[in-house]
């Protein structure tokens, strides 16, 4: 008997899926849990297991190619069975109608890659996650008169009811409406919905699709720099302790093949002792109240090849030093290998951008939704300074920044945080203990 | 000779309803209507042929039923004329009952035939042939339709005969054969069967009930054989003749098979036809002759307008008063934007009965729709059971991802009561969650629309 392995439905939203690659060519035997394929959805990219054995017989669709849900991916045979005689019949009886049960798609999947805003928190998971995205439709300002159905749609869409007019019953809200509705700004693709002045391209221009993390990028940052009201500070702080204590710290380290600390590894620690020290920027905007959270989740940003994760290291102000740098040496592996897993992007309160490798002095970052604040960090360098004798010697100099929602956190309580976060790095023993 | 702010034409579901919907918005209106208030549907289809259907399933009831539930009913008969006459009393009370919202209304209920001359005015010619024009700032036509007769085959009233003259039929036949297996042929089929009639039914389509999901079409054909009926699907009438003792129907199936049905008496159910007024001012009219209206249900004339079955299907009692309601209001409240027909439901009150509204699943799969269907029969049902129900099923097709109700079907005892919880849902957006989320009483029929929706969502509890 021949069978189908179909595009399973990894996610609740999903209803349709990219091969990204498959990790078996025709004729290779496959057993249960055998890795087949990547897939990427509109959240993540995955691993699709098989659930079943045989023999690959015929792929159905190439890599790069995009299908529904319930569709007709690969054949398999029995070892020796024959095809059969009208392969198409087959599929296309043995393919659905994606919506019965019974359908439910035969493949495990192990979900072990995804990226960062991906990890959509899931608004199950109060006051980590107020997904102010989805919210801000139905929660917030007055009630808004619309059908179970509209609201669906509307969240699917990302579309803004408190500014739709109701064509329907008492000037109901209904889908007509919101499918005639432009998609607000904290849409489920804003970038592709709300832009209106488009490039032109020529036939040398390439154009290249969205990857599933790209347009979460697009999402999540869009929605953040016009819906969150920023404003940034700079200060520069004296880097040389820093860079004598880490020298000093990596030298005994070496000595005795322990961890090797980077810069940034202090630099977290500062954020971590600074925040619990000015516990008012570690806080969310949730619509009528600020949820302040009990723990520094320290979101880490990471380039990766095709665009850029932050996962979190949980509850970072139990974790010593040690403990931080080991963890985002395991996030940043990981990261580069597409290795994460959706949990470990959830629930981050404040992120940490460091350009300072790239030779960049200084920038304002959009904050990470819903956090209140990112901190940038730029490069180290060798500049005259006035001391406090009032000399011009060579110091090591360095900008730390930082952008906040004004809602959250006012000018004053943010320069008291990078304050505190100037006199650990200019005190940097003070970390340590 | 006078004036009126509106005068509607027609005093059925259509008419009647506009004229005191324009009433009740301030306007002086008149309603003219040749024979009596109520139209077809009180006088002639919805409500009578209610009376009869009733009166059959009882007897089928006491016949068929009452013996399960212990019941020995013995020299049980029944009084032909008084089944009819019953129906009869019914419809005049209605007819009255129209007549009193006329007056409670202060609508001027006029008698007669009427014609349109020329816009903004309309001529009646009374009972006593005398004729009287009045002048209207709006026309309301809604003069409804009649019986569509078999090509060659001219109703007789007795022998060969349409739905209204099926609803008079002094003596009881001892054999129909109906042509056409739409509502009207397959309640008129149930009606006279029950009541011992030999009864053939004639479908050119493959199913009875040809508009309705073909689960329940399926699920109907069976039941009304089991309960004796015939019913010829996929056949072709042929051949029509009226004879001494009868009617003489020759039939042909899908391969040219013919066969000779002979029975005292034909219905014919095959549709209506257009009734207008008439008069020199002639409005357009669709190709296939219904009065032609547009978006605000204006027609051609300026200022005269059409509602209910003359402008075309669906010929449904609550859809003409819809649009009658619709057309009045985008005349007379400013700013009003008629609504058209969109989603309405449809019921046929033979036993099982049949009511559904929205997409069949056909419709659904044609239309390329992503759905899911959820399934509930009666026999799961505990109310069902202990009433001697167990047939039939409530069938949902459930739009994905977001679980609209798309299309409701449902066959069984109660049908087209069950039907409107399904209609506001689809009137109000709203999804199975909702439906779930609603607690039905128990134990009840209705509890089966949420099981269907339970089982749509897949957890259903008594499946």
């Amino acid at each position: 008997m021949p069978k189908l392995i179909k595009m399973p439905k990894l996610s609740d939203t999903m209803t349709e899926g990219t091969l990204v690659k498959w990790h078996l060519k025709v004729g290779d035997s496959v057993d249960l849990g055998k890795l087949i394929a990547d897939v990427e959805t509109d959240k993540a990219t995955m691993e699709m297991e098989a659930f079943e054995s045989g023999i690959i017989h015929k792929f159905l669709i190439p890599e790069g190619g995009k299908v529904t849900v319930g569709a007709g991916l690969v054949v398999l045979l029995a070892p020796g069975e024959s095809p059969p005689d009208d392969l198409n019949a087959f599929v296309a009886s043995s393919a659905d109608a994606p919506t019965s049960k019974k359908d439910e798609p035969k493949s495990k999947v192990a979900t072990t890659q995804t990226d960062a805003a991906a990890a959509r928190v899931s608004s199950k998971l109060p006051p980590i996650a107020p997904a102010p995205n989805r919210r801000v439709a139905v929660n917030n300002g007055p009630r808004v008169k619309a059908s179970p159905l509209a609201r669906k749609v509307a969240e699917d869409r990302g579309v803004d009811l408190s500014r739709l007019q109701g064509s329907g019953p008492g000037g109901r809200i209904i889908r007509a409406d919101v499918e005639s509705a432009p998609v607000s700004g904290a849409s489920a693709s804003p970038a592709k919905a709300v832009q209106s002045i488009r490039p032109v391209a020529g036939p040398d221009d390439q154009r290249i699709p969205l990857t599933g993390m790209r347009n979460i990028i697009a999402e999540r940052l869009f929605a953040s720099k016009t819906q969150i009201p920023h404003f940034y500070l700079q200060m520069e702080v004296d880097a040389a302790p820093l860079m004598a204590l880490r020298a000093h710290v990596n030298e005994s380290s070496e000595k005795t093949g322990g961890n090797k600390f980077t810069l940034n590894d202090f630099l977290l620690k500062s954020v971590v002792r600074a925040a619990a020290t000015v516990p008012a920027v570690n806080a969310s905007f949730d619509g009528d109240a600020i949820v302040q959270f009990k723990h520094v989740n320290l979101c880490v940003a990471i380039a990766v090849p095709d665009g850029l994760v932050t996962p979190v290291i949980r509850a970072a102000e139990t974790k010593s030093l040690l403990e931080i740098s080991q963890a985002v040496k395991d996030l940043a592996g990981r990261a580069k290998n597409k290795k994460l897993s959706p949990d470990e992007f959830a629930g981050g309160t404040i992120t940490v951008s460091n350009l300072g490798a790239y030779g960049i002095d200084q920038f304002a970052a959009i904050i990470n939704p819903p956090q209140a604040m990112i901190i940038s960090i730029g490069s180290i360098r060798s500049t005259p300074v006035v001391n406090d004798k009032g000399l011009i010697v060579a110091g090591q100099r360095m900008w730390i920044g930082l952008s906040g929602d004004h809602r959250v956190v006012d000018g004053a309580v943010a320069a008291t945080f990078l304050a505190e976060m100037r006199k650990l790095i200019e005190s940097p023993a003070l970390m340590l203990v | 000779m006078a004036n009126y702010d509106l005068i509607v034409i027609g005093g059925g579901p259509a008419g009647y309803v506009g004229a005191i919907r324009a009433a009740q918005l301030g306007k002086k209106v008149a309603c003219v209507e040749k024979e009596r208030g109520g139209g077809t549907c009180n006088n002639w289809g919805c409500i009578p042929t209610k009376a009869l259907l009733h009166d059959a399933e009882l007897y089928h009831t006491m016949t068929h039923q009452a013996a399960d539930s212990g019941f020995k009913i013995e020299g049980l008969s029944f009084d032909w004329t008084k089944i009819m006459k019953r129906s009869r009393t019914v419809s005049d009370k209605g007819a009255a009952g129209v007549e009193f919202l006329f007056k409670k209304n202060k609508i001027d209920s006029i008698r007669g035939e009427a014609r349109i001359d020329k816009t903004g005015s309309v001529t009646v010619t009374l009972a006593d042939g005398k004729e009287e024009t009045h002048t209207a700032e709006k026309t309301l036509i809604a003069t409804g339709c009649v019986t569509r007769p078999m090509p060659g085959f001219p109703f007789n009233g007795t022998t060969v005969i349409g739905s209204k003259d099926a609803l008079a039929l002094q003596t009881q036949p001892k054999s129909i054969v109906i042509i056409g297996a739409g509502a009207i042929g397959i309640e008129f089929a149930y009606f006279y069967n029950s009541f011992g009639t030999k009864v053939t039914v004639v479908e050119m389509l493959p199913n009875v009930l040809p508009v309705e999901d073909t689960d329940v079409s399926v699920a109907l054909e069976r039941s009304l054989t089991k309960q004796g009926l015939t019913i010829l699907t996929n056949h072709k009438t042929v051949k029509t003749e009226a004879t001494d003792k009868g009617v003489k129907i020759t039939v042909a199936n899908a391969k040219g098979e013919e066969k000779v049905l002979e029975a005292e008496v034909c219905l014919v159910a095959i549709g209506v036809l257009p009734l207008l007024p008439g008069g020199a001012a002639t409005p357009k009219l669709t190709d296939r002759g219904w009065l032609q209206t547009d978006a605000n249900y204006e027609t051609s004339l300026k200022g005269v307008y059409g509602a209910g079955d003359i402008i075309g299907p669906p010929w449904l009692a609550h859809v003409a008063s819809f649009e009658a309601v619709q057309a009045i209001e985008g005349m007379f409240v400013p700013g009003h934007k008629p609504k058209k027909i969109g989603i309405f439901p449809g019921c046929t009150y033979c036993h099982p009965q049949v009511a559904s509204t929205g997409l069949t699943e056909q419709a659904a799969k044609e239309k390329g729709l992503k759905y899911k269907v959820g399934k509930f029969s009666y026999a799961a049902s505990g109310k069902a059971r202990a009433v001697g129900e167990s047939e039939g099923f409530v069938k949902l097709i459930i739009g994905e991802p977001h679980g609209e109700i798309l299309g409701a079907h449902i066959i069984g005892a109660e049908a087209t009561e069950l039907l409107a919880e399904l209609s506001l849902a689809i009137t109000l957006e709203a999804t199975i969650e909702e439906i779930e989320a609603t607690i039905h009483a128990h134990p009840t029929l209705s509890e089966m629309v949420k099981e269907a929706a339970e089982v749509a969502a897949g957890h259903a509890i008594h499946v």
